[in-house]
């Protein structure tokens, strides 16, 4: 009995390995940055090139930066979400406009709609290197203390939204 | 001759615009990825960036890759090896941002122990399993020894079938 019984066993332990790794995402790779302050930036405004935006200029907010680009097919996927979430009021998102031009950019935003209270502009990709970019789009929950709480990699969805994102934001938003 | 003016100012006025129109590229023209000016910088470059993984390709190396990523990657090492930044400071900037996935030698922590010692773990088990097997198996063929009786009646067996089988 025990030598049917054995096989069996080690073949199931197999499975169930098998079966977890099904169920995980290879292009999610944990960011290192979670719980750790968010990267420093100082970039020029996509609408108002001469103006600068600094990640400190958030401090004692809760807020979403958003990587995106013209260039990136996913982002038009997410965008309508971002313009809805925009509207509701219940945070601020920021743009990241990685390594794309500001005139293509622009008539993006004016052809899709426009969620963000600023986008910056990164052309070289540099603040993306610090934020761990990989993969536009990207999303960043940050809080008062302009800590990193979350990272959305590739498209943010209705599911992630309202499971994920919106609750936390809303519990980071009663932390003083 | 007023059409004539007219002509020339609506060419004069297209030139213009034409030239207007090439303000934007001037000013927004992409930065040439900088290859091998420094053969020494791409040399470091390359030997750490063959222990590196790209992260959007996913099981090829950062050296190998045309991926946007690599080309990104490249350049930062590029210019911290100019800012004489060591290999290690190099490789630490990199885990700091994208975990330690992108090495492809993983470091020993809590987390990697598995990792490490999984197979031996593993290939120890297995060779214990083997041994135990084959003691058992030994000692089971040394239990089936036959008295003197057995054997004899064993020979008697065997002779009939032989006789049987040529008659």
């Amino acid at each position: 009995m025990m030598r049917y019984l054995i096989p069996l066993f080690a073949f199931m332990v197999l499975a169930a390995f098998l079966l977890v790794g099904l169920t995980l995402n290879p292009r999610q790779v944990p960011s290192p940055l979670i719980d750790k302050p968010a990267p420093k930036f100082q970039l020029n405004q996509l609408h108002e090139p001469d103006k600068t935006m600094s990640s400190d200029d958030n401090l004692g907010k809760v807020w979403m930066l958003n990587v995106w680009a013209s260039w990136c097919v996913a982002c038009r996927d997410e965008h309508p979400l971002l313009v809805q979430l925009a509207k509701s009021g219940i945070v601020p998102i920021y743009g990241l406009n990685y390594k794309d031009e500001r005139s293509t950019a622009l008539q993006w935003l004016k052809r899709y709609g426009d969620p963000y209270a600023i986008s910056i502009v990164d052309i070289e990709g540099k603040v993306g290197i610090d934020y761990g970019v990989y993969g536009v789009p990207e999303t960043y929950v940050i809080d008062k203390q302009g800590i990193i709480r979350h990272k959305q990699i590739g498209p943010v969805t209705v599911d992630s939204l309202e499971k994920t994102i919106i609750p936390l934001i809303k519990e980071l938003q009663q932390q003083t | 001759m007023i059409y004539q003016l007219n002509g020339v100012m609506k060419v004069a006025k297209l030139l213009f615009f034409l030239l207007l129109l090439m303000i934007p590229l001037i000013g927004w023209a992409k930065e040439a990825v900088p290859v091998a000016e420094d053969p020494e910088v791409e040399k470091r470059m390359l030997a750490l960036t063959m222990d590196l993984r790209c992260l959007v390709c996913q099981n090829e190396p950062i050296s190998d890759s045309r991926a946007e990523f690599s080309n990104d990657i490249r350049r930062e090492i590029r210019e911290q090896i100019k800012a004489n930044k060591s290999d290690e400071e190099i490789v630490q900037f990199l885990v700091d941002r994208y975990g330690d996935f992108i090495l492809y030698n993983p470091p020993m922590k809590s987390t990697t122990i598995l990792l490490w010692f999984g197979p031996i773990i593993l290939f120890v088990i297995s060779l214990g399993a083997l041994i135990f097997h084959l003691r058992r198996r030994r000692v089971q063929v040394q239990d089936i020894a036959l008295s003197p009786e057995q054997l004899a009646q064993a020979e008697a067996l065997l002779d009939e079938e032989k006789k049987g089988k040529k008659v």
